[in-house]
């Protein structure tokens, strides 16, 4: 059988079980609907939540990410599983306690303000429709590669099914779907993580084989690896080349932003007590563990193969996979010293990075690029790091039924997450604007009515992000971390561990949050990205990690203003010590 | 009553606070502002500092909450007991 055949029985079976799934577990209620009937075992909620979390960019993206930044990807690695102790030990089990449907819904009962609730909502929205633009262009590689079939044939289709069970099922649904998921796609990344290292190093676990030697030798892969890498012009694997500040704040912004995620944190409002949200958050990071730790593994091993596969190749004999991915766009090649052989190093092959194709041919038959050559380096090649993971089981000759089965579990990782933050879309806008806020006298059928409408619309946009990628997607992922941070995670902490925090201190501590933080990034990434680096960043601090700063802005206000103005009324004081106790 | 839930929070709070401080040092600690010094030593074929980067304070992490669900269990059984007498 061909490798497509099989991607497509795979994708097949896998679209098949979710439906399944969907049908069986139809949303009755609005409790059904935005929180599964807080029923959810805190095991499943583990796994639906490790789902609900890994997104495309943790699956397709990240171990790309790290092979081509060595030790400095370490950031992404912390920063997206050390949330989780900050979720469980400071959030969950508070925001269980507390016990309705969404984060604004908590926001806009403990500061005693429907501005409060608004300014959340406005927040959510954007953080979720960020987010969702990068998992519908997930999809959309996923289905043109391995299907060969049309991206925005995949992205409908993506749609179609995200439809199904979202709208049908609510939050009831895309759970154990979502449990599904986490099986398909943590299957699909083991798999061929382990016959790599096996084929590497011959030691089956690859979070132990990338620390030992390589097959047949006895030089530890990570120094043959920071060996190459240095010969070829690039920095050490496995040393830093950021700053230990840049370091430092954009982990820290990852961290909290994790934290104050709303598609994360509603999770835990799905588990039937305290306790059960405590340990859920356990089981959830020891699920997406699995995963981080397997990525950085992955990593290296990739960036070893990619250089020893092609390295000095003659383009006419090169591996199969580097055709392939140059006909998708993903990757170029430009010979600029004419010998007919690939010469990868340091620096970018071309200018403006990005190749642009012709329909013409090469002399080796490669497409030729319009782009000027960059001649202040070697490099003759341009790869998408978003390719990595996608192409190594090809690069390691793996057979075709692992490819099959690593296209499934990228379009699972996609979709799950796509559908969680469909839900905290659509449930903030049904509940939070229309019930809470502007439409009070609907009822409970009503309301379930209008939280399917706004699903719809949702997906429906989130399609139009697939099918039309904004240009800006990869550079407003920071937006999403940082504003949470800036955000989110100060107004819930501190709702919750200091009772003496008013409106007014949480309002202003948010918008100021907001304000600072997205305009740091829109200045950098937008305005003026000519002047993006480290000499003009406030304090040597990136726009991925200017989070941080907001955070700490957001906490400054929130206290000043607080003592300023006066103490929150009783009940809410009341309220606080009623979700402290378990 | 008020006083044994104003105790509870104590508790709670100093519970909360050690692990933060192992999940600091874990993290922020050993896999960044130490770091390059732990790259000294070498346990196999890893750096002491990039392991703890990209592997060991996820390891760490995961104990963490698992050891706060666990003295959390005990807090709040003991609370019960106390609530009963």
């Amino acid at each position: 059988m061909t490798t497509q055949l099989l991607t497509y029985i795979f994708v097949g079976i896998s679209f098949g079980l979710y439906i399944g799934i969907a049908l069986w577990s139809r949303a009755q209620s609005t409790n059904d609907f935005y929180v599964a009937g807080k029923g959810v075992h805190p095991v499943a909620n583990g796994m639906a939540t490790a789902a609900d979390w890994m997104s495309a960019a943790s699956f397709l993206s990240m171990a790309g990410l790290i092979a081509f930044l060595g030790k400095d990807g370490s950031v992404y690695l912390m920063g997206w599983t050390g949330g989780y102790v900050l979720l469980a030990l400071l959030l969950a089990p508070y925001l269980r306690k507390f016990g309705k449907f969404t984060v604004p819904d908590f926001i806009g009962e403990r500061y005693y303000s429907k501005t409060a609730r608004k300014l959340a909502v406005i927040c959510l929205i954007f953080i979720s429709f960020t987010y969702i633009a990068g998992q519908m262009r997930g999809v959309g590689i996923v289905f043109s590669r391995f299907l060969e079939v049309d991206i925005n044939t995949g992205v409908i289709v993506g749609m179609a099914i995200v439809f199904f069970y979202a709208v049908l099922g609510g939050m009831k649904g895309i759970t154990y779907t979502q449990v599904a998921q986490y099986c398909v796609l943590i299957f699909a990344y083991l798999v061929p993580a382990i016959f790599i290292s096996i084929l590497m190093t011959g030691n089956p676990v690859p979070q132990i084989g990338f620390g030992s030697t390589m097959v047949d030798s006895d030089i530890y892969l990570l120094d043959k690896l920071d060996q190459v890498t240095k010969d070829l012009g690039f920095a050490a694997y496995t040393e830093n080349v950021k700053s230990n500040i840049d370091i430092f704040c954009i982990t820290a912004a990852l961290m909290f932003g994790t934290a104050g995620l709303p598609h994360v944190i509603v999770r835990f409002f799905t588990v039937p007590s305290v306790g059960a949200a405590r340990q859920s958050a356990g089981y959830a990071l020891i699920f997406i563990a699995l995963l981080y730790t397997t990525a950085p593994a992955v990593s290296a091993f990739a960036r070893m193969n990619l250089i020893d596969s092609i390295q000095d190749q003659p383009y006419s004999t090169s591996p199969s996979w580097f055709k392939n991915w140059e006909e998708i766009g993903l990757i170029a090649w430009k010979d600029k010293n004419q010998d007919g052989r690939i010469q990868y190093s340091s620096g970018d092959a071309l200018e403006e990075t990005k190749p642009k194709y012709t329909s013409d041919r090469g002399d080796s038959g490669e497409r030729i690029v319009e782009n000027n050559p960059n001649l202040s380096n070697e490099n003759e090649i341009y790869i998408d790091r978003d390719i990595i993971v996608l192409a190594n089981p090809e690069i390691a000759q793996l057979p075709g039924w692992v490819i099959a089965l690593v296209a499934a579990g990228g379009l699972a990782a996609a979709l799950s997450t796509a559908a969680g933050l469909l839900l905290v879309i659509s449930s903030s806008v049904s509940h939070d604007l229309l019930k809470k806020t502007y439409m009070p006298n609907i009822t409970e059928k009503q309301e379930l009515k209008y939280a399917r409408i706004a699903a719809a619309v949702a997906i429906g946009i989130a399609g139009i992000f697939g099918i039309y990628p904004p240009a800006f997607v990869a550079q407003v992922v920071a937006f999403a971390f940082g504003l949470a941070a800036a955000t989110f995670f100060p107004a819930l902490f501190l709702g919750i561990f200091y009772k003496r925090l008013n409106k007014e201190g949480a309002i202003a501590g948010m918008l100021g949050g907001l304000l600072f933080t997205a305009s740091y990034i829109i200045y950098f990434k937008f305005i003026n990205p000519g002047i993006n680096n480290s000499d003009y960043w406030l304090m040597g601090v990136s726009p991925e990690g200017i989070g941080s700063f907001g955070m700490i802005l957001n906490f400054i206000l929130a206290l000043g203003i607080s003592s300023l103005t006066s103490p929150p009324p009783d009940e809410v004081s009341d309220m606080v010590d009623e979700i402290r106790q378990p | 009553m008020k006083r044994k839930s104003d105790q509870y929070w104590r508790s709670n709070i100093k519970i909360v606070f050690s692990l933060l401080i192992v999940w600091f040092i874990a993290s922020f600690g050993f896999g960044i502002l130490f770091s390059d010094s732990l790259d000294q030593i070498k346990i196999g074929g890893f750096k002491l500092g990039f392991w703890f980067a990209q592997q060991g304070s996820i390891y760490v992490f995961v104990v963490i909450i698992f050891l706060y669900v666990w003295l959390m269990k005990r807090l709040d059984r003991k609370l019960s007991e106390e609530e009963d007498i």
